[in-house]
Formats: structure tokens, sequence, C-alpha cells
């Protein structure tokens, strides 16, 4: 039953990652001075018993034709370096005959002799290891001649001490620079990493419904990135909710009045004795109803274009097609039958990045208090001037007075509010659209009439 | 010839036929369980020491055995091949042998703070540990000899030989070193401490000294008044011998140290007691009984003048081996019975 372990900080991995990194160079530097280190008390010990072998090969000489050892204690002295380790000798005269030796019982596997110098061989010394060198003397005397064989063994006591002092002297210093450089790079990691703490810790403390951007002062580049993706997402949810709340909030206030009048109106109607003012009164009933039709359309119309230009992908758009497909769309036969409306566009296609619904919206809903609202004839049409793509509608009449003029595109216009067929609404949808694509809505009173455009950045530069 | 003699006899030494047994068995306690600890020591000095041991552990059943030492160290060889009957403990004075057993992977070791508190001379390898501390002394005849006439040292001793050769003539005793391990290992050390080893044979045998095998026979001949002078006699024998007349010297320019060395066979059957025993052994308790039985002799507390430098103490060390060697033993006896051997001619 092994719990699932919580994930692991960053912090760790790389603390793990950096200790991973040290244990590992430290295994081979730890390898490497086990090496050194055995290489140089093997050297170091097989001089000493080198120097045994030859004083002891130095003590052999020939007395009555016999060799005789008279052993040195110095050879044992120099043994003696090796403190703690037993100790093997033998000296031999040509075939195998035992001149002296520690123990002629005991039997030292050594391999053939070698060329000439000192041969070191490894052996089992009474069921030790151990180290041995074997060397020659030859004697060429009267009485005697041939080699004589001095053998000298050691077990490995002392060498291994040594090769174990000379790892921990080397190591020492490794075992504390490895320290150090771990203290350092827990010091350094933890300062890397300490924005992100901070990130987390701003994060872990946030209201949820707070959807205001996070710092992105004086953080990393790499970190920069992140939270501008995150202040960006945070922003367009921010937008999204505050578009929900306009829209419920506008909703109400927009439906409020139309609905409470034509509660009066039906109740008006059905107390009506007279059976002509009862018609007039349904009458009136009638066309409340539809204005209330196309406020609600409208509403939607504004909704969807809210939602759409933080949605939509934004692709390329001739802004010729929007006014062509308005007019095509033949609305404002409905809105006003029988006027007169002119299209005005060029050779020259009138490019923008936007999202096409919402600029048929934009443009519907221009043309649609130009045609409510000012005098015929109408026209629509889209243009390139500078770096700017225009759609515009321009109608004959005066345009709005100028105190509503400045008012107009705000969210929604109170007295419009009040008349059914509102222009405030249109208006902000155009406005949003404008705003959302990075653009503006200008509004002139000209010669011969009053002009509306949506002006955008065009795309595709300069002309 | 000679040479061949020696060593054919020296061989033979170092293997003697197994039949060789011990000289006496003493038993201690009658515990369940069987402890067998064979030494040099004789019974009767080292009987206090062992007897609280046994005090101490009643579940003990302790058997000494007294052994000679050459005996002793070819039994403890054939142990370690394979042993019916291994020691669990040994005890020798012989401590070049028991650097022989050691070096011959015969021995099993222990480690334990008392045993590690001995100095690096009385310890090897943890297997080989040093528990007396008997000095080799001069012994002479408080009767026959004035006090201002005893040398207090080998010059002074040759010296007296040289002026008054009628007075000592015949009247020095010394260790037959052929024929005594002891004395073997006391006239190697004297051949490793300084020239005056040499000497000291000559004017031995300009005045027809007598080298005989063992040291009660030894001491005892100078308490009778037989000898004037012994040379390099086992002190802890001399405290044992209870002689009055008898009186000692530790040489001033050097006194050799023997410190009888305790092994734990690697055949042993019961380790744990002998590793006991040991650490007993170096307690304060046992060491004091021990100085009780004169095997440990505080030198540098005693008023004999001796500089702590000429404390020359015989190491547990490998260098031993070459007391053991056998040519160098052949070498040293050749040149001992030259000395001796010219002055028995004309």
């Amino acid at each position: 039953m092994a719990e699932p372990r919580p994930p692991l900080t960053l912090a760790t991995r790389v603390l793990g990652a950096v200790l991973m990194i040290l244990l590992l160079g430290g295994l081979l530097v730890s390898g490497s001075a086990w090496r050194n280190g055995q290489q140089a008390a093997r050297q170091a010990y097989d001089r000493i018993l080198l120097g045994a072998a030859n004083d002891i090969a130095e003590s052999v000489r020939i007395q009555a034709g016999v060799p005789i050892a008279d052993l040195p204690v110095s050879a044992f002295q120099l043994l003696a370096q090796a403190p703690e380790d037993r100790i093997y000798y033998a000296v031999h005269g040509p075939g195998q005959m035992f001149i002296t030796g520690v123990d002629p019982g005991t039997e030292i596997h050594a391999p053939e002799p070698g060329t000439d110098g000192p041969g070191y061989f490894d052996a089992a010394l009474n069921g030790e290891p151990a180290r041995f060198v074997r060397v020659t003397r030859r004697f060429a005397e009267r009485d005697f001649s041939g080699p004589v064989e001095v053998v000298v063994g050691q077990t490995l006591r002392a060498r291994k001490a040594m090769t174990a002092d000379l790892m921990l002297d080397a190591l020492w210093p490794m075992a504390a620079a490895g320290l150090a450089l771990m203290v350092i790079a827990w010091a350094v990691i933890r300062t890397a990493l300490r924005p992100l703490g901070a990130i987390t810790e701003d994060l872990a403390r946030r209201d949820p419904y707070d959807l205001t951007p996070i710092a992105t002062g004086r953080l990393p580049r790499e970190l920069q990135v992140v939270l501008g993706a995150m202040n960006r997402f945070m922003g367009r949810l921010d937008g999204q909710v505050e578009v929900m709340r306009n829209l419920i909030s506008d909703t109400a206030h927009q439906l409020r009045t139309p609905v409470a009048a034509i509660r009066v109106q039906a109740e008006t109607a059905v107390a009506e004795p007279d059976a002509a003012a009862r018609h007039r009164a349904l009458d009136r009933l009638l066309a409340r109803t539809r204005s209330l039709g196309s406020l609600l359309d409208q509403l939607l119309s504004r909704a969807l274009v809210v939602h759409r230009t933080d949605s939509a992908p934004r692709l390329p758009v001739d802004l010729r097609e929007v006014a062509l497909e308005i007019m095509e769309r033949n609305d404002h036969a409905l809105l006003a039958p029988g006027s007169d409306l002119r299209l005005e566009i060029g050779e020259e296609p009138v490019m923008v990045r936007a999202d096409a619904f919402s600029l048929g919206e934009a443009a519907g809903n221009l043309l649609g208090n130009a045609l409510r609202h000012g005098t015929p004839p109408v026209a629509i049409g889209a243009k390139r001037r500078g770096g700017d793509a225009i759609l515009w509608v321009r109608d004959a009449g005066p345009g709005p007075a100028p105190a509503v003029l400045a008012q107009l595109g705000s969210r929604f216009n109170r007295d419009a509010a009040t008349q059914e067929s509102s222009s405030g609404i249109g208006l902000s949808i155009v406005n949003s659209v404008a705003a959302a694509f990075g653009g503006r809505v200008e509004m002139a009173r000209k010669e011969g009439g009053f002009c509306a455009a949506l002006v955008l950045p065009a795309e595709g530069g300069a002309p | 010839m000679m040479l061949v003699w020696r060593m054919l006899m020296f061989l033979a030494a170092l293997f003697p036929a197994a039949a060789v047994s011990q000289e006496a068995t003493v038993h201690y306690g009658n515990g369940p369980v069987q402890f067998l600890l064979r030494s040099t020591t004789d019974n009767t000095i080292i009987r206090p020491v062992i007897e609280r041991f046994a005090e101490l552990n009643p579940q003990l059943a302790i058997t000494f055995e007294q052994w000679g030492s050459n005996a002793l160290f070819a039994q403890s060889r054939a142990d370690c091949q394979e042993g019916s009957v291994p020691a669990d403990a040994i005890l020798s004075s012989a401590v070049q042998q028991m650097v022989w057993l050691v070096n011959a992977a015969c021995a099993h070791p222990h480690r334990s703070p008392a045993a590690l508190a001995l100095p690096p001379s009385r310890r090897w390898r943890d297997e080989l540990w040093g528990i007396t501390t008997e000095p080799a002394v001069i012994v002479y005849n408080k009767q026959l000899l004035d006090g201002a006439e005893v040398p207090r040292s080998r010059f002074a001793l040759l010296d007296a030989l040289r002026a008054k050769p009628g007075l000592y003539r015949g009247r020095i005793a010394t260790y037959d070193i052929a024929a005594s391990g002891l004395g073997y290992l006391f006239a190697y050390s004297d051949s490793l401490e300084a020239t005056t080893f040499g000497a000291l044979l000559e004017s031995f045998a300009r005045v027809n000294a007598v080298a005989t095998c063992c040291s009660a026979e030894i001491i005892a001949g100078v308490a009778e008044g037989r000898f004037l002078i012994a040379y390099n006699v086992l002190g802890s024998y001399v405290a044992n011998a209870s002689a009055p007349q008898v009186g000692t010297i530790l040489p001033e320019d050097y006194t050799l140290v023997l410190s009888r060395a305790y092994m734990i066979p690697k055949t042993a059957r019961q380790k744990n007691v002998a590793a006991e025993l040991l650490d007993f052994l170096l307690s304060p308790e046992a060491q004091e009984l021990l100085a009780k039985a004169g095997l440990v002799t505080e030198i540098d507390a005693i008023d004999s003048g001796l500089s702590p430098s000429a404390r020359r103490s015989i190491p547990l060390a490998p260098s031993l081996l070459v007391a053991l060697d056998g040519n160098r033993r052949a070498l040293l006896l050749e040149f001992w019975s030259d000395a001796f051997g010219r002055s028995d001619g004309p």
C-alpha cells in the first residue's frame, strides 16, 4: 500500500540533481584516489621489500663450500616499517637447496623467475594475501658457484593502511569542497527560485475572484513570459466576466421599461370598453412588442459581438465585402422601406485583420442608425486612408445634436433606451468592435451630411 | 663440521618428537567449561594469579600445563595445523617462538582497551601480548663479594674479570645458550645491543666461566657460594628463589627486559575465556599479583639508579624471527663455542 508521494518541489529536484552529480564525481575521484594511493603504497613498500631482500642477499657468504646467511637484523628493521605485517623469508641455493628461512614448511606459490632484476609477485602467505620479491645473487667462488635465491614477503596490512590514509588525505578536501559546492548550489538555487516561490505564494493567497494582473517587474524573463500569458488569460476572463455582468445589467435595464409599458398598455386595452379605443390601444401594444423584439435582437447581437471579439480567430477581411454583404442582405428594406441606399467602394481591397461577423454587425448597426435617424439618401462604403481602413456610413442629414453626439457610444444611452428602437446599443456594439480590433469610431458632420465611420488599422501596411 | 652438527642439533630442537609432553599439570576450579592454559612459567610462581582467575570465573575448570619452551613450541606448531587437544591460551617466556607462531598465522586476534593500552613493544598484530616485565640481571653472592666490588655494569664486570682473574676463575656462571632457550635469547639480544658481548664472552672464557642450563641451578650455585657472579639471570627466578645471600644488579649500561608473551591459538576452543584471561592478566589486580610473584618488576621505581634509556625491552616484533633463524643461530653458537673452546685448550 504505497501512498502516492507528493510531487517534489523544483528546488528539491535541482538540488537532487546537483547532489547526484557531486556524488558521481565523488565516486570517480574516490576511485582515482584509491588507485593512486594503492600505487604509491605498493611502490613504497615494494622498495622496503627489495631493500630487505638485498640486505639478506648481501649477507650470504660461502663458508666451507656452503652458502650461509648471517641474517641482518637491519633487514627486519626495514620490514618492521610495516609493523603489523607478517613476514616470510627464505634463502635457497641451487636446485632449491634450503639454506635458511622462516619455515621450510611454508609453501609459497611463486611464479617462474623471469628475466634479470627483482621479481615481485603476489601470493598467499599462510592464507593471507601477501607481496613478495625474489632477488638472485650469483656466486662464483672456488668452492661454490651458482645462484642463491632470496625470497622476502610481507602481508598487506601496512599497504592497505597507507592506501586508506592516502585516499582519506586526498578525499577530505574533496569532501569539504563537495559540501561547500552543495551549500553554494543550495543558496544559488534558493535565490534563483525565490521569485517563483513568491508567485506561488501570491497565487495561493489570491482571492479566487481576484483577476487583477500579477506584477511581473524584476522577474526573470522566462517567468515574465509565463506570467504575461497568465495575466492575458486573466484579463480575458475578467473581460468576459465584465461582459456577462454588463449584459445582464443592460438587459435588465433595457427590458424593464418596455415590458412595464407593454403591461400597462395591455391592462388599458383590457379595461377599455370602447371598441375603437381598444383597437388603438392594441395597435400601440403591437408596435411596442415589435420594438421590444428588435431591442432583444440588438442586445443579443451585442453580446455575441463582444464574445466573438474576444474569442474568434482574427482573419484577413476585406471591408468592401462587409459593405457589399450589408447591401445584399437588404435589411434596410425592412427598416426604411423604399429608401435609397448607395454603395461606394473602390477597386483596391481594403484589408483588415478582424472577425467578419463582428464587422458585419457593426456595419449593420451604423447603417441602421443612419436609416432610422438620418436623412436619405444614405451611402455605405469602404476606403483606405493612409494606414487606416475605413468602413463608413453617410446620410444627408445634420446628424444628432452635439450634446447627444458627445454621449454617443457609451454602453447604453438612457434617452435612447427609453425609445424602444434605440441607437445607443447599436453604437455601443460599434464601439466594442472598434476597441476589440484596435480601431476607433469617428463621427463627423461634413458637407452634405453626417458621416459615421469605423476606423481600423489596415492590414498590409501603407499602400 | 661443527657448524653442520650445530645446525642438526638446532633442527632437532626445532622439531622434537611430539611425544615430548608437559612437565606438570595442575587443575584449578571444577566448573563445566574446560580451559587449557599452557605455559613455560613455573606453576608455583604463577599459582596465585591463576587461582584468582578461577575464583572470579567459577564456571571454569582450568587445566594449567607447565611445559618446556621447545616442547611447547613444537606442540603449538603441530596444533596450529591440526590439534587434537589444542591449548586455549599459551603464555611463554620464549618470545621468539611466540613471534614465530604469530608470524605463521597460528594466533587469534583480540582487541580490548587493556590490550590496546600496552606499549607497541609489548604488542604485535593484536595477536601477541607481553604480560610480564622481567629484567635480565647480574646476581652475586652478598657474603663473598663486597658491595663495593660488585660490578654495576658490563664494563665493570669486564674490568673486574681482567683485574682479578684468579678470584673469578671457575666462579662465573651463565646460561648455556645451546641448552637454554632463554639464555640464547638473552645472548642474541646482547649481540644486538653492544660490542661488549664479544669481549664479555672472551673474558668469560678466560676465567673458565661455567655455562649451565638452568636458572635454579645457577641461583643455587650463587647462594651456596660456588659461583660469585652469574650473568644474565632472569630476575623473577631470583625473586622466587628466596635466597637472602643472593644480590641482584640491573646492569647500568643497559638492562634487557623480557615480557612473557601471551597468545590465543587460532585453534583454541575457548577463545572468549582466553581473551578474558588476557584482560585479567593485564588488569591492575593481576599485575599486582604478578608483581608479588616477581613476574612484574617496576624497574623505574626501584632504587637501581637505572636510567630509562638503559632499559631495553625485548620487543615482540618480527625482527625476533632472526633469533630463530637456523643460520644465525648456528653462527652465534659457533661464536659462543669458539670463545669457550679456545680457552678450554691449553
